[in-house]
Order: C-alpha cells, then sequence, then structure tokens
C-alpha cells in the first residue's frame, strides 16, 4: 500500500479557530469542574482572554495568503480582516454578556428548562446564580464564525454554519425575564435556521452535481466550461443563497428576526445582530465572489431585487414599531439590505465597501443594544417605547448617548452610519447599479423617522410616572457602550485608516 | 448533451433552451432521474388503484362493540390512557446515545485500516483527539449528575 498522502496543514493561518475551539473546550471543562463560585470569573477571564490570543494571531497572520488543509479553508484578506471584527465585535459583546451587576444574577439563568411561572422558576428568576454556559457556548458560536467567512468548500461551510448556529439557539432561551418570549424566540430561530440549512445542504448537493465537487474554486471552472445542465447551477445557487441570506436576515427570509431580537437577552441580541451579520455577510461574499463571477449578470439583478425589498420591508415596518428591539430588528433588516448593495456592486470597492460597513454597523449596534439593556424597571428591561419617553430628563448622559447612535443608524454626517452608506452607495454606483442607489437613499430616508420619533419622545416629552429608571452600569457595560460609541465617532471623523485596510484586504485568493 | 459553446449566447437564452431540449429528449443529467419519476408515478397509482378498488367493493357497516378504541396491550387490559407521559430524563440517554454511536461511526472503518503501512502515529493522534472531544461531553454529562437516576 503506497504512503497515505495527508494533505499540508498551515497551523499558524488555522490558530485563530483552533484557539477558540480549544477555549470553548476548556470552557466545558470549567463548567464541570470548578466550583460554582468560580466558575463565572473564570470563564469570563477565559473566553475574552482566548479570543484576545485568536486577535492576536489574526493580525500576525495578517499578509498570510494561503488555501490549506486540502483546500478547505481559505486564509485572505477578507478572512483575515473579517476574523479580526468578528473577534473584536465579539470581545465587546463578551463583555455586555458578563455583566452581572445590573440584575441579581446576570441576564441569565440556570435552569432554562424549568416550566415557566413554576415555584422553582419563580424562585430563579428572583436572582439565582445565573448561567455560565453562554461562555463556552457563545465562544463555540465565535469559533464557527471564524470558520464560517473562510471557508473554501461549500461542505466546510455547512459544518461552520451548524457550530455557529446551534449554541445560538441556546443562548436565545436563556433570558431570565421574560421567559415564554424568550423560548418562544429561540423555538422559532432553531426551527427556521434549519430549514435554511437544509435549503443550504439541497444546493450544496445541486452544485456538487453540476460541478463534480464542493470547492468553490471548481464551481467556478465548472461555471467557465461545464457541459452540465446550466438549471443544476442555477437551483443550486438559488437555495444557496437562500440558506445564506436567512442567515443574514435579507427579506423575504427575514420574518425570524423581530422576534428572535426581541425575546433573546440583550446581550445575545446584540452578539447575533453584529457578529452573526459579519460571519453570515463574509461567507455570502466569498460564495459570490470566488465561486459564481462567471455568472454574476444573472444573479445581479435577483440579489438586487431582493436588496430593494429588504431595505423597504426593513425601512416601512421599523415606522410601525413600538418596542425599542423590535424597532432595531427591523433596522438590521435594513441594514442587511445597504450591505447587499455592496455585495451586488460585484467590484473591488464593492467587497471593501462591505467590509467597512460590516465593522462600522457591528460597533453601533452593539452600543444601542447596550444602552437598551440599561433602561430598566421592577420587571426587567423596559423595551416598549412609550417607556422611553422623558427619558432626556431623568438621565440626559444616557439620552445623549442613544441619540447619537440614533443619529449613527439615520446617517448623519461624522458618525460612521454616513461613511459607511456612502462608500457602499459609491461602490454600487461604480458598479452600474444606480437603482439600487436610488431605492438607497428613498428608504434611508424612511427609516430616519423611527430613529427621530424615539429621540423627540426622549427629549421633547414629560417623563411619565411610570418612566423606568437608568440602572447604574457596571464597568462591563459602561466599558461595551464606551467603546461602541466611540469606534462610531472614530469612523464618522477619521474612515481613512480602516477604508486603507479594507481595500488592502478585498482580494480573494484562488 | 448540448454542444459545448452553449455558455457563450446570452445566458437567460441558453437556460431556456437547454431546459427545453433535455427535457424533450429524457437525456443528459436531469433526464437520467426521468426513470425514477416515472417508478414514483406508478407506484402512487398503484397505492391510490389498490385503496380505491378496496373501498368500492368492501361492505361498509362498521360495528362499535366495546373496548374495540381501547389501546391495544397484547392482550391485556390497558392501564391508563394511551397519552402517557414519557419520564423526561430519557431524553439525555438519547443524547448519549448519538454521542458513543457517532464515535463508533468513524471508529470502525478507522480500525480496519490504522494499522496498515503509511498510516503512522498521526492517524492515531487525530482519532485520539475526536474521541477525546466526544469523551468531554461525557465527562460533563457525568459532572452535571445526568447519569444518577435520582
Amino acid at each position: 500500500m503506497e504512503d497515505l498522502n495527508l494533505p499540508p496543514i498551515d497551523y499558524a493561518a488555522l490558530s485563530p479557530i483552533l484557539i477558540l475551539f480549544g477555549v470553548a473546550c476548556l470552557g466545558v471543562l470549567v463548567e464541570a469542574f470548578a466550583p460554582r463560585r468560580a466558575r463565572h470569573p473564570v470563564q469570563l477571564v477565559l473566553a475574552i482572554g482566548g479570543s484576545v490570543a485568536a486577535l492576536v494571531m489574526v493580525v500576525l497572520e495578517r499578509n498570510t495568503r494561503v488555501v490549506t488543509i486540502g483546500d478547505a479553508v481559505a486564509i485572505d484578506g477578507p478572512s483575515l480582516f473579517l476574523q479580526g471584527a468578528i473577534l473584536l465585535l465579539g470581545i465587546v459583546s463578551l463583555l455586555l454578556i458578563g455583566e452581572r451587576s445590573l440584575e441579581a444574577g446576570g441576564p441569565f439563568v440556570a435552569q432554562a428548562a424549568l416550566t415557566v411561572g413554576s415555584e422553582k422558576d419563580n424562585r430563579q428568576a428572583q436572582g439565582a446564580p445565573g448561567n455560565t454556559e453562554i461562555y463556552p457556548l457563545a465562544v463555540f458560536a465565535l469559533s464557527g464564525m471564524l470558520l464560517f467567512v473562510a471557508a473554501n468548500d461549500l461542505l466546510t461551510m455547512f459544518i461552520a454554519l451548524e457550530v455557529l448556529s446551534l449554541p445560538l439557539y441556546l443562548l436565545c432561551a436563556l433570558a431570565r425575564r421574560k421567559r415564554l418570549l424568550s423560548q418562544e424566540a429561540a423555538l422559532k430561530y432553531f426551527l427556521l435556521g434549519s430549514y435554511a440549512s437544509a435549503f443550504f445542504l439541497f444546493g450544496v448537493a445541486l452544485l456538487y452535481g453540476y460541478a463534480g465537487g464542493v470547492n468553490l474554486q471548481q464551481i467556478n471552472e465548472a461555471v467557465a466550461a461545464s457541459q452540465n445542465s446550466d438549471i443544476l447551477l442555477y437551483a443550486g445557487l438559488a437555495l444557496l443563497a437562500i440558506g445564506l441570506l436567512f442567515k443574514v436576515a435579507a427579506a423575504p427570509f427575514h420574518v425570524w428576526t423581530p422576534d428572535v431580537y426581541q425575546g433573546a437577552p440583550t446581550p445575545v441580541t446584540a452578539f447575533m445582530a453584529a457578529c452573526t451579520k459579519v460571519a453570515g455577510f463574509g461567507a455570502l461574499l466569498r460564495v459570490l465572489y470566488v465561486a459564481f463571477e462567471g455568472v454574476q449578470w444573472d444573479y445581479q439583478p435577483v440579489i438586487g431585487t431582493i436588496a430593494v425589498l429588504t431595505m423597504i420591508v426593513g425601512s416601512v415596518l421599523a415606522v410601525t414599531q413600538q418596542d425599542i428591539k423590535r424597532l432595531l430588528a427591523y433596522s438590521s433588516i435594513a441594514n442587511a439590505g445597504y450591505l447587499l448593495v455592496g455585495v451586488v456592486a460585484q467590484n473591488r470597492e464593492g467587497v471593501s465597501s462591505t467590509l467597512f460597513y460590516l465593522v462600522a454597523y457591528g460597533f453601533t449596534v452593539l452600543a444601542a443594544f447596550g444602552v437598551v439593556s440599561l433602561v430598566r424597571d421592577a420587571d426587567g428591561e423596559a423595551t416598549h417605547l412609550s417607556r422611553w419617553a422623558g427619558l432626556g430628563r431623568r438621565s440626559p448622559l444616557l439620552a445623549a448617548i442613544f441619540t447619537f447612535l440614533m443619529l449613527a443608524f439615520a446617517g448623519i454626517p461624522l458618525t460612521s452610519g454616513f461613511i459607511s452608506k456612502f462608500v457602499v452607495f459609491g461602490a454600487a454606483i461604480d458598479g452600474g447599479q444606480s437603482w439600487l442607489v436610488v431605492a438607497g437613499v428613498v428608504t434611508s430616508m424612511i427609516i430616519a423617522f423611527p430613529y427621530l420619533r424615539v429621540i423627540v419622545m426622549m427629549w421633547l416629552s414629560e417623563p411619565a410616572e411610570t418612566t423606568p429608571t437608568v440602572s447604574v452600569p457596571g464597568w462591563m457595560t459602561s466599558a461595551a457602550v464606551f467603546i461602541g460609541v466611540l469606534a462610531t465617532l472614530a469612523l464618522g471623523v477619521v474612515p481613512s485608516p480602516l477604508l486603507d485596510l479594507t481595500n488592502d484586504a478585498s482580494l480573494f485568493v484562488r | 448533451m448540448i454542444g459545448a459553446n452553449q455558455r457563450f449566447p446570452p445566458p437567460g437564452d441558453v437556460a431556456l433552451v437547454t431546459m427545453s431540449t433535455n427535457l424533450g429528449r429524457m437525456t443528459g443529467y436531469l433526464g437520467s432521474y426521468a426513470v425514477l419519476g416515472l417508478l414514483l408515478l406508478a407506484g402512487a397509482l398503484v397505492f391510490v388503484g389498490a385503496f380505491g378498488a378496496n373501498r368500492l367493493l368492501r361492505p361498509a357497516n362498521p360495528a362499535e362493540p366495546a373496548g374495540k378504541r381501547v389501546a391495544y396491550e397484547s392482550g391485556i387490559d390497558p392501564v391508563g390512557g394511551n397519552w402517557a407521559q414519557m419520564q423526561i430524563r430519557y431524553y439525555v440517554y438519547a443524547f448519549l446515545y448519538v454521542l458513543f454511536a457517532v464515535e463508533s461511526v468513524f471508529l470502525f472503518p478507522w480500525a480496519v485500516v490504522f494499522a496498515d503501512p503509511g498510516y503512522g502515529a498521526a492517524v492515531v493522534a487525530e482519532m485520539g483527539i475526536f474521541v477525546a472531544v466526544l469523551a468531554l461531553g461525557i465527562v460533563y454529562a457525568w459532572r452535571k449528575g445526568v447519569l444518577t437516576w435520582s
């Protein structure tokens, strides 16, 4: 028998993924063996330390451009940039997740399976020590995201999709308050997410039939030369795109977003809105640019239509929302639409502007959800918009921060929201997609209304008897909100360093 | 199969042409599924035909003797309803079973070849890592007290 040829593995390039996977496994061991009292600090330090170590490795490997481990993983400019972005946003979300001073025991329950409303459950809700499994779960999700944006064949991408999704389904169900809402959100997310995964797999199967392989390069070559029926190619691409567009919450695959964002614990919502979005768009960019470049003229109008639909659905429905978390969910749908405009631009600026937008939006949305977690009354977070009336009189600093974030979402100059919309629309005009820019500008004006309504409500309404108090945040939430606001401001005032970085990072390896 | 240059005219038209010729001639990649489709169709027809004939021919005179709708328990009088609740903790054993099943699915083919020349220490180490990750799950379950029946 001849010698077995194991594929060469570039461990240094893969180290961020491996570090996070190892840290998550260690987290499970800590959960099993550490005494209950020590678990929370140990897990928090472990998770953040692991993410920082992975981030350091990403920075050290910044010049690597390699396809490794049997063509399964491509470490190139976009994947390194996206991995760095996911890790940075992940560290900030871990700060939000780790906050324990806002309510006794933190925002997660230890035993999510207890019957809601039972005596045990009520005792648990009153401040029993919180869940610490969230840290290994979040780190598993992060490592899946790192692999997701770097996957160079569709099966690896599918595995990564599952590794990032399964922990998220669990995380959604762990809210301490409003348990039924939280569990409903988790179940919905799980069921719809499974359907989306199935669509993805069907697409992979059809593309395998078309190209004779699942590798992205193989598909790219087959698109140029294959003799097989084009039905397989187009149906495969469509099913694959449905799976990916579900994860990034593009219309008409967005229906899970408001319910899940509302029901999940706020730190987890922040984590999903920032990191999952980066990962989903990273994978979408890689699939469309590396594998399907040859049929870009065929899918461009379709994805463009989805982008317009997403922007319209997100912005119009945001106007009718009465709950701040649902409002931010529809805003995240609309932002997915703007990001898709960058994706369909199909040029190098398209990639770099999408990368910039993802980072800028991630930091702003983290800070916004951080603020949402601070406005509380006796029943936990007060998320109904009417409760926010007059908040500016009670706590001007918090209201000012939230006003700034809302203006950033609306795209006012000197915030990152303006620059990111500007570069994305610029790339689309260069790519000859000006109809998307028209739709983008019109919907931006529509969605500015709900943002401004929140601002008006906070500052110009009289505080009612029931206006909730603003809790004094612990250092972790303060740090997360501060980092988010600072990044939003900095990327709006001096965007050029990050723009240069995204420009350097915008070439995929083949 | 269509000619090799099928991709070069405007792609939309080509897709339509390819589709119609493929369906027309029952050849090509999708054509090979036509037999399967016919088989499924025939199966459905036989099923519908058999049950339809049965329905037309049989006498329709149902009796309602006592105990007809009681759950069947091999001749013993059933205890309780047939919507009995399962003990929820069985699901944990189902999980653990899956853990072992997945492990053995990969262990068997590996056990056949790992000692062959050419498969060195790296292959053993890889399987060791795989089993260790799965063992982590069992350790966790054990420490959480899942394995004791209280």
